[in-house]
């Protein structure tokens, strides 16, 4: 195996809008041939980290290395090895789906003597090679993100950079995306995306930041992440009747910490059969008892809260 | 701090742009252009030579002549630089607008080698070459009316093009700084009809009050009006020398301000 060599390094690094601190400060390290994620909520900076590696946005403080170059000094050295699939949809509404992969090889100083056997390639990659001269206001919204994939590997990038690649779409077109990009990952492709869908990152990450409020809470694989911070399995009870509360509250044993949201409770604990055990030892419903892992996302809301940001 | 310097760089400063990358940008325009020129290119000459046909037919019916110049053949340079202006307007106003915050076509762009300052640049040199189809097509349109009256007026390819570089950067630094194409009307009123009143392309200059002459020195479409009479009608290559070194020297201010706009505007 390769020797791993980092595809970007970030030290205190700080995005200011004026006042406001957008990214306050973040260390991480992305190796090269890996995947990486920011998780977080709407408003976390995740998108901001994005334009800075991306090199659209420059940093206002601390280094950003990418592909060993400064982003402040050799942005369109890095941008020429590096692709990015953006959040929105910004493809050339009037014109076919290969024309949009040829504007945009050119963009790249790629000739179109290469730039057009690439775009059939990186369109059958994509299963789209059937809508090669579809007018793009024809695709639908799987397609579309589908393409600017195609689009971003267009340079064929040593960095795909991914905001929110499956925001929007249904099971089907999110599970192909998924598929694509872990085989872009296996190509020797480094990714580097954000989502707040904890399936995504558990699937797709081979490391992650959970980030909130413009810094980084945690750092590590999503199985570490999903050790350190939350308990094995968890126990939910659905709507415990008023006369089992106190009961309820005082189930100890293996069980490490209570949450009570509005319509469950949550029990997490290292021993969920020793737990479920009691919980239905008190003539519960049986049908409002359930067993699961932990997740990532039970990672996720522990550590930046339930409420919800706007 | 070196980070920060390119965000507050003066509008004045010359840019750091790369030509063949605004290059690339320009045939992004063309391309869509080839594919969409269909439906709208006839809407925008078409203006130009309606004027030419109601004003020189109709009007020119009372008023046969202006300085012994028959009317029409007194207008028609006139609204080849009209033509050319609402060319490059329409298209660095309105349509780069449009890129810019609804297509977000210059954050495609930019993820890629181009820069912001490319893609402005290229913008320009695109508002220039539509304006300059416009223009053109208009002064082929106009031929058959027998108004063009001087061999001067083969230089028309190098006037139009730089006619509408011109606009292309005074559109553009306008579509840059505002928030909402809603203030394009007053790009409108403000500044684009008082130009088509008061720039001599109905009636000469030269009878009216000395302020009002004065202001319409400063007026930029004034000297493109000049120009294009200069070559067509007149073959006066002193005078064209003239309204053209004028269109040059703004052009050249102009050239780093929409280019330093962008930046400031799309870097944050």
């Amino acid at each position: 195996m390769a020797v791993s060599r980092s595809a970007v390094v970030a030290r205190s690094l700080i995005k200011r809008y004026g006042r406001f601190e957008a990214v306050r400060g973040i260390d991480f390290t992305a190796e090269e041939r890996t995947c990486f994620g920011f998780l977080g909520p709407n408003g976390a900076g995740k998108t901001t980290t994005m334009r800075m590696i991306s090199c659209v946005s420059p940093p206002s403080a601390g280094t950003l290395d990418v592909l060993g170059f400064p982003v402040t000094q050799r942005a369109r050295a890095i941008k020429a090895r590096m692709g990015v699939v953006p959040q929105e949809n910004n493809l050339d509404e009037e014109v076919s789906v290969l024309e949009n992969l040829l504007i945009y090889a050119r963009y790249f100083g790629i000739k179109r003597a290469i730039a057009e056997p690439r775009a059939d390639e990186h369109l059958a990659f994509v299963q789209l090679e059937e809508k090669r001269d579809w007018k793009i206001t024809r695709l639908s919204g799987g397609m579309k993100r589908r393409l600017l994939i195609a689009r971003a590997l267009m340079n064929d990038p040593e960095i795909l950079i991914l905001d929110e690649p499956t925001t929007g779409l249904d099971p089907q077109a999110r599970h192909l995306v998924w598929e694509k990009l872990r085989s872009l990952k296996r190509e020797g492709v480094t990714l580097l995306l954000t989502t707040h869908y904890m399936e995504e990152a558990a699937q797709l990450c081979d490391r992650l930041v959970i980030m909130h409020e413009g810094t980084i809470l945690v750092e590590g694989s999503p199985r570490e992440l999903v050790a350190a911070h939350t308990t094995r399995q968890v126990v939910e009870v659905f709507e415990p009747p008023e006369e089992l509360h106190s009961a309820l509250t005082s189930i100890e044993g293996s069980v490490r910490r209570v949450e009570r949201l509005a319509d469950r409770w949550l029990f997490y604990t290292d021993d969920g059969d020793e737990t479920l055990g009691k919980v239905r030892a008190l003539a519960i419903d049986p049908g409002s008892v359930w067993l699961r892992g932990g997740t990532l996302e039970d990672v996720f809301l522990s550590l930046t809260g339930r409420r919800l940001v706007e | 701090m070196s980070a920060t310097a390119i965000d507050v760089r003066p509008v004045l400063l010359a840019p750091r742009v790369s030509l063949a990358h605004a290059w690339r940008y320009w045939l992004r325009n063309a391309v869509i252009f080839k594919h969409t020129y269909q439906l709208s290119l006839l809407g925008w000459f078409l203006e130009p030579v309606i004027y030419l046909v109601a004003m020189g037919l109709g009007l020119g019916k009372y008023l046969r002549e202006v300085n012994g110049i028959p009317y029409m053949d007194f207008i028609a340079p006139g609204l080849v630089a009209l033509s050319v202006m609402y060319g490059a307007t329409f298209e660095t106003t309105w349509n780069a607008f449009f890129k810019m915050e609804r297509g977000r076509i210059y954050d495609a762009a930019i993820a890629t080698p181009v820069e912001l300052e490319d893609v402005a640049l290229g913008e320009a040199l695109w508002g220039a070459t539509r304006a300059s189809i416009y223009g053109a097509a208009f002064v082929v349109i106009a031929l058959p009316f027998g108004v063009f009256h001087s061999w001067l007026g083969v230089l028309t390819p190098v006037a139009l093009p730089l006619t509408g570089l011109m606009f292309s950067f005074m559109g553009l630094s306008f579509a840059y700084t505002i928030k909402q194409i809603d203030y394009l009307s007053y790009y409108w009123t403000l500044f684009l009809t008082p130009m088509f009143m008061f720039s001599g392309i109905f009636f000469p200059l030269d009878k009216l009050p000395g302020w009002v002459q004065t202001l319409a020195w400063f007026m930029p479409l004034r000297h493109c009006v000049e120009l294009m009479r200069a070559l067509l009608l007149q073959g006066d290559a002193v005078a064209a020398a003239r309204a053209a070194l004028w269109v040059a020297v703004v052009t050249l201010v102009l050239f780093p301000v929409p280019l330093n706009l962008l930046r400031r505007r799309l870097t944050n």
